[in-house]
């Protein structure tokens, strides 16, 4: 801000305020030509009038204090340009502030570096920090209890698309995961013909829930093997290393209906994790992996036939 | 038998007094609605225009200009003709100011369901229906001053200085924010970017509050308080001193609403500092009521009316008070974003305005229409204690909200650093005030359906006698040549 504006402000600021406090004074005494209090002079609709009567005491050093008070106000934290004499700025508070904290957090967190989360999952005090930053990051996506939402995975359960070891489980928290999904549609046409996408959702179910048109399964089974299996696996229990769901199990990230499954398969998903190290640092994203690694039970051991990630 | 210039122009204030019951019922039934959508969320039925979003500026709008400037409208022309003892300057002009009016008001109503808005809160209408408001603020300037200019007697009564500071500012006001380049009939882009954006929209928000919301009711308050209570004003000199310092300092106070945020933390202090010099000025015009009232207390006893603008000034002073604390930087972090802004506002608008209104209208709406009293004052009576009781329980579940949210919030683990409560902890915590909210609106909306029905009665009492009344000759000592 140029000096020239800074002084514009000051000006306008202070003319106001001596300004109130200028008519403050000229009204607080009655001049000798003044109405008394009582009288009452002029007349309007002809029965409204006006005492002059004397402003009350505390109203009139209430008014004076709170100029006082805006005026050394002002000179302490600066207008414009012009620092104020208490060299205070938003700015350098909050660094100071954030400094001291910081550091003594930092006191508290050092107890927790470089430990894997199975083993902070064990320490009920890691657990409780580890909850407190989940729900404030992580429940907007996973939920406030973990179970998730469509397209956001449930991390109560066993199943875990990118490893369920809690070095991988710790990956993904730190450095995020990016799931693709190409859009088939095209190539399964081009290879199965114009049932080809529903032959291929009727094979894919089938996987998990027998009954499905056999000669439709047949058919979407040699499409599956051509391309679905590079990622999902020729038995299609999925790939860790590349986070391919296992379709075989129950769990359906983004829906099991029929739309879904063609949404699926023509548009293709694209499922991202941030990363979270640059936000939390190490030792936070630990503390949520422990608190991660309490929601799952850890009995169900991964698909025989996927690709496990270690 | 009088002649048209020797009667006062009734018609419009009868018009638009009849008005502002209808928009008060409309205004308030919104946002009856909203509230109830706050804690029923499947009230919008995923219909677009039934959205939470949608509404709210409706209900903002409707109240604010619809109800609140239909009351002053009524109550600045009627207290205008008396306070200079001639009839409007123009028949014609007070009829446009009348219907233009409705027509930003309906097209409002249309506009503002459909999603059109500018975005900017208090100013979300349109360019076209912008400067419709414009041509009809000027009409109504020109209406006003011009009959101020044709007054009979020497001075101006003190009524008549806040509401022409008023139409002053709002004109000025109006225009600065609402400039914009149009993209279409139905969009436009603020020729403002950024943190001046900000600024001027809150340099707008505030003095909206400042000028129509407080100035141009205590024009209200000095015409209809002395003449309910049948006492002279307290003082004269106060009036001066309030006068020229409110309207003066509030033009200030609107960084208050940009604490914490992007504004430069000078333009944050000064807003905060003149926000604090504002509560002398603002009380000034309470005391100047409440003490015109000495001698007379006895007569709430029995004159509903006279509750009605006493309890009203009374929470003028609580929230010109609450105002200036909240505008203190660290208060202001605690409350800033929370249901106790909504608390606050609702303190301003349903306790000082809406029954200011309510309480001018009762007193005024028999003398336009040759009768002696309303109706019944036995259902006054009864509006008074639906009203009373309704903002109470308003203001004071989203007190209990408001400062439940702020303190959740902020609430950080000491260990870690960590934020103790997610968002959605302090909303359900929250939830059970959204619903005493509700029921504290409803009260008032009932107390404004028991308001219809008795203005509704009191023009049947009236259709026979609907003969012009004379311009009263003014004092001889106070007539000007």
């Amino acid at each position: 801000m140029t000096s020239g504006w800074t002084w514009y402000v000051v000006a306008l600021a202070v003319l106001n305020l001596i300004g109130c406090a200028w008519l403050l004074k000229g009204n607080t005494r009655r001049g000798p030509n003044d109405p008394k209090p009582d009288e009452t002079g002029h007349v309007w609709d002809g029965d409204i009038t006006e005492y002059n009567k004397p402003l009350p005491k505390w109203w009139i050093n209430l008014f004076y204090l709170t100029i006082a008070f805006a005026g050394g106000y002002l000179v302490w934290y600066g207008v414009g340009s012009l620092k104020g004499y208490g060299h205070w700025s938003s700015k350098s508070e909050w660094a100071m502030e954030s400094a001291a904290e910081d550091a003594r957090i930092d006191d508290t967190l050092k107890l927790y570096a470089g430990k894997p989360i199975d083993v902070l999952a064990k320490d009920p005090a890691a657990v409780s920090m580890g909850r407190a930053i989940f729900i404030n990051r992580c429940a907007a996506c996973h939920g406030s209890s973990g179970h998730g939402a469509t397209g956001f995975p449930d991390l109560t359960d066993d199943i875990w698309h990118w490893g369920g070891t809690p070095s991988r489980i710790l990956e993904t928290i730190q450095d995020g995961r990016h799931a693709v999904m190409p859009s088939w549609a095209t190539t399964l046409t081009a290879q199965g013909g114009a049932t080809a996408v529903d032959d291929t959702i009727a094979y894919v179910l089938s996987l998990s829930r027998p009954g499905q048109p056999q000669d439709a399964v047949e058919r979407g089974g040699k499409l599956f093997t051509g391309i679905c299996s590079a990622c999902h696996g020729p038995q299609g229990k999925g790939n860790q290393m590349m986070g391919a769901p296992d379709l075989t199990d129950s769990y359906w990230l983004y829906g099991s209906s029929q739309a879904s499954l063609h949404k699926t398969l023509n548009e293709g998903r694209q499922g991202a994790m941030p990363a979270w190290k640059p936000v939390l640092g190490d030792i936070r994203t630990r503390l949520v992996g422990a608190y991660v690694w309490t929601l799952s039970p850890h009995k169900e051991p991964p698909p025989a036939g996927a690709v496990i990630a270690e | 038998m009088v002649g048209i210039e020797g009667s006062y122009n009734d018609k419009v204030v009868r018009q638009f007094a009849v008005m502002t019951v209808v928009w008060g019922v409309v205004g308030m039934l919104v946002g009856v609605i909203i509230a109830a959508q706050l804690y029923w969320p499947g009230l919008d039925f995923d219909v677009p225009w039934l959205s939470y979003g949608r509404l709210r500026p409706l209900h903002t709008n409707a109240v604010i200009f619809a109800f609140g400037g239909s009351a002053l409208f009524a109550t600045s022309l009627y207290t205008v003709q008396r306070t200079c003892h001639v009839r409007l300057l123009s028949d014609k002009l007070a009829s446009f100011v009348f219907w233009g009016w409705q027509l930003v008001i309906v097209a409002a109503a249309i506009t503002l369901p459909m999603g059109l808005t500018q975005g900017k809160e208090y100013a979300e209408l349109e360019w076209p229906i912008d400067i419709l408001i414009t041509i009809v603020w000027v009409a109504y300037a020109v209406l006003f001053f011009g009959t101020i200019a044709k007054r009979k007697v020497k001075h101006i009564y003190v009524a008549n200085w806040f509401y022409g500071a008023y139409i002053i500012t709002i004109a000025l006001l109006h225009v600065v924010n609402n400039l914009a380049m149009p993209a279409g009939w139905f969009k436009s882009y603020s020729v403002y970017s950024g943190a001046v954006d900000a600024m001027v929209q809150w340099w707008y928000g505030h003095n909206a509050v400042g000028f129509f919301l407080t100035t141009a009711f205590l024009g209200m308050m000095y015409y209809f308080v002395p003449k309910q209570a049948g006492r002279p004003i307290y003082s004269y000199r106060l009036s001066i001193v309030h006068f020229w310092a409110l309207i003066a300092v509030y033009m200030w106070a609107g960084p208050h609403h940009l604490q914490y945020t992007a504004l430069p933390d000078w333009a944050q202090s000064l807003g905060m500092v003149f926000s604090l010099v504002l509560l002398a000025p603002s009380w000034g015009g309470a005391i100047n009521g409440i003490l015109t009232l000495s001698g007379v207390w006895y007569k709430l006893r029995t004159d509903p009316i006279l509750k009605f603008l006493v309890v009203s000034l009374s929470f003028y002073m609580m929230s010109t008070f609450e105002g200036p604390m909240m505008s203190i930087k660290t208060v202001n972090s605690l409350s800033h974003y929370t249901d106790w802004g909504i608390g606050h506002v609702h303190s301003g608008a349903i306790g000082w305005v809406a029954m200011i209104s309510i309480g001018s209208i009762y007193a005024m709406l028999p003398r336009v229409l040759g009768l002696s009293k309303m109706y019944s004052t036995r259902l006054i009576d009864t509006h008074f204690w639906l009203h009373t009781v309704g903002v109470v329980v308003y203001i004071a579940s989203m007190w209990i909200a408001g400062v439940t949210q702020g303190l959740m919030w902020r609430a950080t683990d000491p260990e870690t650093g960590t934020l103790v409560y997610s968002f959605v902890e302090a909303l359900n915590a929250t939830k059970p005030y959204y619903l005493f909210r509700l029921g504290g609106g409803l009260i008032v909306l009932s107390g404004m359906f028991v308001m219809g029905w008795n203005v509704f009665k009191t023009f049947r009492l009236a259709e026979a006698s609907t003969a012009p009344l004379a311009v009263m000759p003014p004092d001889a000592a106070d007539a000007r040549a």
